[in-house]
């Protein structure tokens, strides 16, 4: 490579060995595709090689534009943040996010309107429904998550982020994850475990992505110059370690080949029943809840400049909300061939986990006191808040449902697609959507372009998750109590497909719900396009860089 | 300006320890987080109650386990379970609660977990093949109301099972009594269930009992069709009712 001899600019260790681990993959990557089994897998083994590709000129494209002492931990005594993969995180979330409420919204009218399904293999709702669902949880909610970890991080540790390349690595690689997993499931690359259908190579890469994650989170806090880890990190910290198991436990799974997208997952039947939905709830319970908690107790102190409510509720709630989360499992298969011990376990710990959730709601909302009259005038104040009162109410919900008598009801039908929606949107989306509204203006020095845009997305979203809750109600319990009726000479009263006919209204309020949440979505869109087009602004005075802690 | 130094340690010394270390901190949330996963999952693998011992169940022939990847592939538990729960109109409605045994072979399981369409865990032999097939096709042609997506493509999809050998021998390693003699006949088995004027389909049925053949020669070679309907015509049939002890296997 050619440098001017007087400059004793030099690629790091970093940038060469990572450089050539990525010369190997692309080689390794071009062989497998050459000889795939599958159409499919030829075609992600061919985009393994580009990407590797692009990451060797990417690197050294920034080798060639970088100065040649690396970037100051510190200027003047302040910390040196790194908000470059901050903002390319945030605007993916934004990007991945309207993607999965529009694909979201397309499966809500093919299940009103069948003929929407066009009999073509790529976009028939059982395809349609893995992309919706992994688009919204780890494409968007994955970017928020990265996005603003990736801030606290530093801000509370008043440290720059560990790492040169690495964090670029991991949010580039993670979004890689994504295009590789939605990509797999339209063309009916899955493993058929839900949540959790990308097949064994794209987990191989997620879990070396997933590694350099957490050493970055380690290395970042072991540069910390305040005492304490701020509570935050621990809700992230518990986020990043315990789906690293979760995903590890669930993905245990041997290739038929490497030259085959198809692998053999190790367990079989009820125990990999029982392994999927430990792994299934606690996607919920360590990535939208824990992770999104992380979320809660920065930006809500941040945006109200008030310390969190009770330091001594969030020790509580935090050791008992993740002891007792990894228990709920089994409420997702009461009544099924999982032995009833089993089932009786996760139904009693689900009722009690009640408890730990609702710990966390008060901490997050009492957090207002004294600061209630922002709620009129800063509409994502208002977006923040209104998630965590979703929180407990779906937190609440959950416990009811996993009661075996009201989940004889319940399993199988809308009642459950409600429920995990007002958890998703209502709770994570909004949540996300606060942040991203505080999280963008602070990373790129902007104003925020529109607080009264905020202030109609949040009006047209709310309206929109009700019409999505109360029709998904209706229709679960309706559709639960149809299927047991019996009519007085002791007979079955509806066929199966009277009951789908009957749903009918219910799948199309539904739609109309998701078409408002989608709306809500763009307009944000636009508001943040504004946003980044408009003059920077001088860098805020360096507030305390934490929430202040309770007394 | 120090965020915690001020405050009291509320959580006592360990909270203290904990939250100044973190490589302690992880270590607290992984000792935490194992415990439930531990008790639930682990007795599962050595109770020897948790699958019942019953007669019947028996590995996919190449066939049905090819229809099964096509299951898996377009998402088909997305919409149907295959776990009846032993309630009173489950059982009226679709047949004998399902059992653990009935799915020891799944490698992943597809109990599923919503109704969008009608449970199947029993719809082996309750309809015809060309029922199957037609309703495949187009389902509204069928049951009017339905609203499940047509799948008429997969019966002009030729089906690509060249490496089903492969995958039983994988499937063998995770425990699948999968025999020599069953994987070297792979291919021709998958044809003689497929085409019923293909030779061997007497051998095929002994090594695999039960197994559905087609009642037409495929004239265009096999398709994904041909071995979706074989896999959902295996549903469970595998154990015979009439004969199981519900007594012998209270858990």
């Amino acid at each position: 490579m050619e440098r001017a001899p007087f400059i004793t600019k030099q690629m790091t260790f970093g940038e060469k060995s990572l450089s050539a681990v990525f010369v190997a993959l692309a080689i390794a990557a071009a062989f497998i595709a050459t000889r795939a089994y599958t159409p499919a897998y030829a075609f992600h083994a061919a985009l393994f090689s580009l990407g590797s590709v692009g990451a060797v000129v990417a690197i050294f494209l920034r080798y060639r534009a970088r100065d040649a002492a690396p970037a100051p931990l510190t200027i003047d005594g302040r910390p040196n943040y790194n908000y470059g993969p901050i903002k390319f995180a945030s605007i993916a979330a934004l990007f991945w996010g309207v993607a999965g409420f529009v694909v979201g919204l397309y499966i809500a009218l093919e299940l009103a309107y069948p003929a929407l399904n066009f009999d073509l293999p790529w976009i028939n709702f059982g395809r349609l429904r893995p992309l919706h669902t992994s688009a919204v949880i780890f494409a968007f909610g994955g970017n928020v998550l990265l996005a603003t970890s990736f801030y606290v991080m530093q801000r509370t540790s008043r440290a720059r982020i560990a790492g040169d390349l690495a964090p670029w690595f991991v949010i580039l690689g993670y979004n890689f994850f994504i295009v590789i997993a939605g990509t797999g499931y339209l063309l009916g690359v899955t493993r058929g475990h839900e949540y959790a259908e990308p097949e064994w190579y794209a987990i191989l890469w997620l879990v070396i992505v997933w590694v350099t994650y957490l050493l970055i989170y380690l290395f970042t806090l072991a540069r910390r110059t305040e005492p304490h880890i701020y509570v935050a990190n621990w809700f992230y910290l518990s986020f990043i370690v315990t789906i690293a198991v979760l995903v590890l436990g669930n993905n245990t799974e041997i290739p038929i080949s490497v030259f085959s997208p198809k692998s053999v997952i190790v367990w079989a039947g009820v125990q990999d029943a029982m392994i999927q939905w430990w792994y299934g709830h606690n996607a919920v319970g360590f990535f939208l809840t824990t992770g999104f908690l992380g979320i809660m107790y920065y930006f809500i102190p941040k945006r109200t400049g008030r310390p969190i409510y009770s330091y001594r509720l969030s020790i509580v709630h935090f050791w008992s909300l993740i002891f007792l989360y990894i228990w709920a499992g089994p409420h997702h298969l009461h009544y099924t061939a999982l032995p009833d011990w089993a089932q009786t376990l996760g139904m009693v710990f689900s009722v009690v986990l009640w408890m730990p959730s609702w710990g966390g709601m008060i901490n997050g909302l009492m957090t207002l006191s004294g600061a209630w009259d922002k709620l009129r005038t800063d509409p994502v104040l208002r977006m923040l808040v209104v998630s965590v009162a979703f929180y407990g109410m779906s937190t609440f919900e959950g416990p009811l449902m996993s009661v075996k008598a009201v989940n004889s009801l319940s399993h199988y039908t809308d009642w459950g697609i409600g429920h995990v929606h007002s958890g998703s949107l209502g709770w994570v989306a909004f949540v996300s959507f606060g942040a991203l509204y505080c999280l963008i203006p602070w990373a790129f020095n902007k104003r925020l372009y529109s607080l009264k845009l905020v202030n109609w997305h949040f009006w047209i979203s709310t309206i929109g998750i009700v019409f999505y809750i109360t029709s998904m109600w209706v229709a679960g319990i309706m559709q639960g109590l149809m299927w047991r009726a019996y009519t007085p000479q002791g007979f079955l009263e509806y066929s199966f497909v009277e009951t789908t006919e009957a749903l009918h209204p219910e799948y199309v309020i539904r739609a109309i719900g998701g078409g408002l949440f989608v709306i809500g979505a763009l307009i944000m869109v636009y508001n943040i396009w504004r946003t980044l087009a408009s003059p920077a602004v001088e860098p805020a005075q360096d507030v305390a860089a934490s929430p202040m802690p309770a007394e | 300006m120090s965020q915690s130094s001020q405050h009291a340690p509320a959580g006592g010394g360990l909270q203290k320890i904990l939250e100044t270390n973190s490589i302690l901190l992880i270590v607290g949330i992984l000792l935490l987080v194992s415990v439930g996963g531990v008790v639930e999952i682990v007795p599962l693998f050595y109770l020897k109650n948790t699958i019942e011992k019953v007669e019947g169940v028996r590995p996919y022939s190449p066939l049905e386990l090819a229809g099964y990847n096509i299951y898996v592939r377009e998402g088909c538990y997305t919409c149907h379970s295959q776990m009846i729960r032993p309630l009173r109109d489950e059982v009226e409605r679709y047949g004998h609660y399902s059992l653990a045994a009935e799915s020891m072979y799944d490698h992943p399981f597809q109990w599923g977990s919503k109704r969008t369409g009608p449970d199947l865990a029993r719809v082996g032999g309750k309809y015809s093949n060309d029922w199957q097939r037609d309703h495949l096709r187009n389902p509204r042609a069928v049951v009017p109301p339905s609203i499940m997506p047509g799948y008429a493509f997969l019966s002009q999809t030729p089906l690509k099972a060249e490496h089903i050998e492969e995958q039983m021998k994988t499937l063998r390693v995770v425990g699948v009594p999968y025999t020599d003699e069953q994987i070297e006949n792979a291919q021709a088995d998958l044809l003689a269930q497929a085409s019923p004027d293909a030779p061997g389909g007497a051998e095929m049925q002994k090594r695999y009992p039960n197994a559905a053949l087609a009642d037409s020669p495929s004239k265009s070679g096999v398709t994904e069709e041909d071995a979706l309907v074989a896999y959902l015509q295996h549903l469970g049939v595998s154990v015979d009712f009439k004969i199981y002890d519900d007594k012998a296997n209270v858990r």
